[in-house]
């Protein structure tokens, strides 16, 4: 009970910070320009005659890529540089419960950014023609579940320093490598020497193979259990990395 | 539970290493309550490390504290309940108003409703805050933002009070009404203050400590402290003292 009430006051704090500046919003404008931009113009939404958002879902985990560092990297390099951890840990919480409610928060920022797509690209498929909303409900977890990992990944890096810019560049590659690991262009190239089994390897361990999965309808548990497992994986990290800074 | 002399903190044995570095060797010491503890000390002397130690923000490498009979290391989430503690340069969310500043830490510690905005309203009375209450904290002037912080540590009415040297930085006119605040409450609490302002132990405090390189040099009343030098001043006595122990 008491634990809950702390996460949750955590998390209200963390998510209320995003809000209390301008730049929560210019992040979701950015966001909304940019994921628009390229499924429309880059992607030719209207040009390819199918209704459905496979051009919307295909651009997520490159946005994701660029604009999740930028909302993460202050997670924790804030709390260090400004001395207010010092506060934060001598409350009488839990670190796990800080953890989870600043991981939430930031989450739950990254899924309203996108959830803001719903009302525009939604409507507008459906006019297009008959889409299977199935699919597209499916995309959208996938997708939820995709920003969660990232998330994850920025919030462990925020950890690791007091300057937010490191915290966005390590992210930023961590993401790149988890994302690029899974990537065609990239798998293929590996294909062409490496026996079938370490390609296969390294782009399980690829955060993209698994929301390509969903985003193409092929709703799996397993797809949902990876990204819990990466998600679980960074929470304990960051759990580590703060025990081992303070000590 | 306090026991029957009251004896609100209890060190023992305290012992903190940085790598190779001995930043505290062995500091045991009392407090009980209606008693304020001036904890003196040269820079880098271990003031600092060991509140840190006692507040359940660093882990200690041996010892450990007791704080209203519940021991940190083990129980810390219930000995955390009963400190109220200033960091080091009073750090504060600078994107949050004074006021929810407060309802955040009230809120952590386990108030709600109309209890929270009570205790809120009176920390921000007790410190005279009225003026700037709405003003986000990165607004404030160093005086003010010493007081949220400090607003923030009593908020709970907690049975310990620490203070790492609350008066830093401070114009003459905001350390008297830190001092003011300090002897107001003095009565009912036990107090832990760190400073290296010699004249504020002698107005302030009803025992000093003085800590030289990691070690307990000297605990006694600043009176029965002066009387150990020729000239009957306690700087003199601390240079002798700290000096001795750095040569």
């Amino acid at each position: 009970m008491t634990r809950a009430h702390n996460t949750l006051t955590i998390f209200k704090r963390e998510f209320k910070s995003y809000f209390e500046s301008p730049v929560a919003y210019v992040f979701l404008v950015v966001f909304l320009i940019l994921i628009g931009f390229l499924t429309f113009s880059a992607n030719r939404f209207y040009e390819r005659g199918i209704a459905d958002l496979e051009p919307f879902f295909f651009w997520h985990p490159w946005v994701y890529l660029l604009l999740v560092p930028a909302a993460t990297m202050g997670l924790w390099a804030e709390e260090h540089r400004t001395g207010t951890i010092e506060l934060l840990f001598t409350m009488p919480i839990t670190m796990t419960e800080a953890i989870l409610g600043k991981f939430l928060a930031a989450w739950l920022f990254m899924v309203t950014a996108t959830a803001l797509t719903i009302p525009v690209i939604v409507p507008t498929v459906c006019i297009l023609g008959d889409p299977d909303l199935t699919i597209i409900a499916s995309g959208y977890i996938g997708s939820f579940l995709l920003a969660g990992a990232c998330v994850s990944i920025g919030m462990l890096t925020s950890s690791f320093t007091r300057n937010q810019v490191i915290s966005f560049v390590l992210s930023l590659l961590i993401c790149l490598l988890l994302l690029l690991c899974g990537f065609d262009p990239v798998t293929s190239w590996f294909t062409g020497w490496a026996p079938q089994w370490i390609v296969n390897g390294i782009a399980s361990l690829s955060l993209l193979p698994h929301y390509d999965s969903m985003h193409k309808g092929l709703f799996d548990l397993a797809d949902v259990t990876y990204y819990a497992s990466a998600i679980a994986f960074m929470i304990v990290a960051t759990h580590l990395i703060l025990n081992n800074r303070k000590s | 539970m306090p026991d029957g002399k009251k004896t609100r903190v209890e060190v023992r044995d305290l012992k903190k290493h940085f790598g190779h570095i001995e930043a505290v060797r062995g500091v045991s010491f009392k407090v009980s309550k209606g008693e304020v503890l001036g904890f003196l000390g040269p820079n880098g002397a271990g003031k600092s490390t060991t509140m840190r130690m006692i507040t359940g923000f660093l882990p200690p490498s041996s010892g450990t504290a007791l704080v209203g009979g519940h021991d940190i290391q083990t129980d810390p989430i219930n000995a955390k309940k009963q400190i109220g503690y200033l960091p080091e340069n009073a750090p504060g969310y600078g994107s949050m108003t004074v006021t929810a500043f407060l309802t955040f830490t009230g809120s952590i510690r386990g108030y709600c409703g109309s209890e929270l905005t009570d205790r809120v309203n009176t920390a921000i009375k007790q410190c005279s805050l009225e003026d700037v209450q709405n003003q986000t904290i990165s607004t404030l002037s160093k005086g003010y933002r010493q007081r949220s912080c400090f607003a923030q540590a009593i908020l709970h009415d907690p049975a310990v009070l620490i203070m790492d040297e609350p008066t830093d930085g401070l114009d003459p006119n905001q350390k008297h009404v830190v001092r003011e605040m300090i002897e107001r409450m003095a009565a009912e609490k036990a107090i832990i203050i760190s400073t290296h302002i010699l004249e504020e132990v002698e107005a302030v405090c009803s025992r000093a400590i003085i800590i030289a390189r990691g070690k307990i040099v000297a605990n006694d009343t600043p009176d029965a402290l002066k009387a150990m030098s020729s000239t009957g001043r306690l700087d003199e006595v601390f240079r002798t003292l700290t000096l001795e122990k750095e040569a």
